[in-house]
């Protein structure tokens, strides 16, 4: 990739020399699940950030160096994430945006900080991420101690003696979740009635259904991915029970009420507020929409990344991963898609912000959230 | 009391489709002595093939008549999935029959890596839903408020699986074909002088195996009504399990040890956790192997002179 630009203007008779500061490239690496069953979170991330460098390189890119972007699809599997940040280190790729899944950005996270890359997840919320005193890690997105707190403290409210069951997909983020939301949830007293790990591969859940039946629950709380919650909510039809599911940011796909079916009304879910009614996000979203690529949930989390890489480096005048790294943990406050953000020492948005939204059936007969937000 | 009857009846269920694959893999380890890794991709690939069909014949038949479309949707999947399992056969097994033992196998676990790939490339990543069809319950009894329930879905998945199972006995046990197949599983080299077609016999095996995985790849989307490329892989090892437990090379022993292997993991998950419920059925596996190598239904190799 590199010697392309110099054999081009090599050919088109351009001195190497004069040109060779103006071709330089400063690389951008963006990874998350491109294939694999959470593909559409995966488009979510690649093309905010996609989008992100095309408006920044159309301004003169970075401290006057255009930005390339480098992809890279770790099929949401932590074996093929660290070899993504492999991937990157040896291309040179100095700032990351990625990746989707807790359990792959935390080992994928130690490859950049050898390797002197800059990370910036617009989508894991595992607390362990930023609990690691590294120099390299940030996020755009909330931790699930905000995210299950939030959760707990609506079902404590609205489900006071009811039966509540929680399940979790034994993943870093769901199960990570899921034990938050318990604690909230065992701290305002109330006790769940059933505490159950699944296999994320499967398709047949209609043994925990049945248990969650006999348990007689009011509120499943499901910590884990949309394909997954998708199928309970399915067997939970099949089998006649009404209770509805309740569940984090990991289901925040349009995809989620189509597996589901029917039963995906009623589902509560606690995510950030929509980004896409931000007054500054306006303009970026309508060129999303018209590329005929609606902005959902993380797209523009993963645009905000690239905006904080940028402006990071602007104000740090330099290139270095690491010296970027101090400005932003020095709590400049960055103007970004999703609004002001700054960071506190570990890395972590000083701005936690998560509500509970409702799936409802809207006009044209399709299930959604956009919009159904019950708390502030 | 409910629970377990509503466990029951989601376990024989999931058992089914789990003894549908698992004669697949029965059939051709019969005839060949070949485990045909590839048998859960095939499963796969005709689950597409069925979705894709449906929402065709749906469209063209309308929502009332979904029982017609589904029984349309098995014919021909039955007869495109038979046609890939024709197919692998001929590029990739038969070519290798004469080699050594580990070829065939290798080559098998070849396309169990290219078909997923191949699924993936051409429907893509994400998993693939239908809308729920078929959803009414026949209520068994109620318990307070636990009502038990088995739906119309569940009891069509358990008579297919009856039924076919007793026409491909019989096919096995009674028809030319089955005479055929059972004496090249003896002896391959005899069955040829005395004017069995082998490579035919062994290629139909093939095709009634695919043709038994289409069957499961119609009545799983029927039941869970959500595909994706990878979903071959862990019913395909359930499936082996199930066929190795009842005894690999027994059509009964197939579909036994899919209702037992589903009725462990059910019941595990019920009254113990669900995640250990994979390590229970693994476990029933290898007690039975220690007291009965050859599985519940199977019959001891006889030593060939």
């Amino acid at each position: 990739m590199t010697t392309r630009p110099i054999l081009a203007a090599l050919a088109l008779g351009v001195g190497v020399f004069g040109a060779s500061m103006a071709h330089a490239e400063v690389k951008l690496g963006v990874g998350g699940p491109l294939t694999g069953s959470i593909a559409a979170f995966g488009a979510q991330l690649r093309k905010g950030a996609e989008q992100a460098v095309q408006d920044i390189n159309d301004k003169g890119g970075i401290l006057g160096q255009k930005v390339s972007l480098s992809i890279g699809d770790d099929a949401g599997d932590p074996k093929q994430g660290v070899s993504v940040a492999n991937k990157f280190a040896s291309e040179g790729v100095k700032m990351v945006v990625g990746h989707f899944n807790s359990g792959i950005s935390i080992p994928a996270s130690e490859v950049y900080e050898e390797s002197g890359i800059v990370q910036i997840t617009p989508a894991s919320t595992n607390p362990k991420f930023t609990e690691r005193g590294m120099w390299n890690t940030f996020r755009t997105c909330g931790r699930d101690e905000q995210q299950g707190d939030i959760a707990g403290t609506y079902i404590a409210d609205k489900f006071k003696g009811k039966n509540v069951a929680i399940i979790h997909d034994r993943t870093p983020y769901g199960q990570g979740l899921a034990n938050e939301t318990k604690k909230t949830l065992n701290a305002k007293g109330v006790k769940e009635v059933l505490y159950e790990g699944i296999n994320p591969s499967e398709k047949d859940y209609s043994a925990l259904v049945s248990k969650l039946k006999s348990a007689n629950v009011d509120l499943v709380y499901f910590g884990g991915l949309h394909p997954e919650a998708g199928l309970i909510i399915r067997q939970m039809n099949d089998q006649g029970l009404k209770a509805p599911l309740m569940s984090g940011d990991g289901i925040a796909d349009k995809e989620f009420a189509q597996i589901a079916g029917p039963g995906a009304a009623g589902t509560l879910m606690t995510f950030a507020p929509d980004p896409r009614r931000n007054p500054q996000a306006k303009e970026v979203v309508e060129r999303f929409k018209a590329k005929g690529f609606d902005p959902e949930a993380y797209t523009l989390y993963s645009y905000a990344a690239v905006e904080i890489l940028k402006q990071a480096a602007d104000e740090a005048k330099s290139l270095d991963p690491k010296k970027m790294a101090d400005v932003m943990h020095s709590g400049k406050v960055f103007k970004t898609v999703i609004g002001d953000i700054a960071y506190d020492k570990k890395g972590d948005i000083t701005r936690p912000d998560y509500v509970v939204y409702e799936w409802k059936r809207t006009g044209d007969g399709s299930i959604n959230y956009a919009g159904n937000q019950l708390t502030n | 009391m409910a629970d377990f009857v509503q466990q029951l009846v989601n376990g024989l269920t999931l058992g089914s489709i789990y003894g549908l694959i698992a004669i697949g893999y029965t059939l051709v380890f019969g005839i060949i002595g070949m485990v045909n890794f590839a048998h859960g991709d095939v499963f796969m690939v005709s689950c597409f093939i069925a979705l894709l069909l449906f929402l065709f014949v749906n469209a063209v038949l309308g929502a009332g008549a979904i029982i017609l479309s589904l029984l349309i949707v098995m014919v021909i999947s039955m007869g495109l999935t038979g046609l890939w399992g024709w197919t692998i056969e001929r590029l990739a097994y038969r070519p290798l029959r004469g080699s050594f033992r580990l070829a065939p196998l290798i080559s098998a676990i070849g396309i169990s890596i290219f078909l997923p790939n191949l699924i993936q490339v051409t429907q893509g990543a994400r998993p693939k839903p239908t809308p729920p069809m078929v959803g009414d319950v026949i209520v068994l009894f109620a318990d307070g408020h636990y009502e038990a329930t088995v739906s119309y879905k569940q009891l069509i998945i358990m008579a297919v699986t009856a039924g076919l199972l007793a026409v491909f006995w019989y096919v096995v046990q009674k028809t030319p074909l089955g005479r055929a197949q059972r004496a090249c599983e003896q002896d391959r080299r005899m069955a040829a002088l005395l004017g069995i077609n082998v490579d035919r016999t062994i290629s139909l095996t093939f095709v009634m195996g695919a043709a038994l995985a289409a069957v499961a790849g119609t009545l799983y989307l029927l039941y869970y009504g959500v595909v994706s490329f990878s979903d071959g892989f862990v019913p395909g090892i359930k499936a082996f399990t199930a066929a190795v437990l009842g005894g690999i090379g027994s059509l009964p022993g197939a579909v036994v040890g899919g209702l037992i292997i589903g009725l462990v993991e059910t019941m595990w998950s019920s009254y113990f956790s669900i995640e250990y419920k994979d390590v229970a059925a693994f476990g029933i596996l290898i007690i039975v192997l220690i007291f009965m190598p050859t599985g519940l239904l199977g019959r001891p190799e006889v030593e060939k002179v």
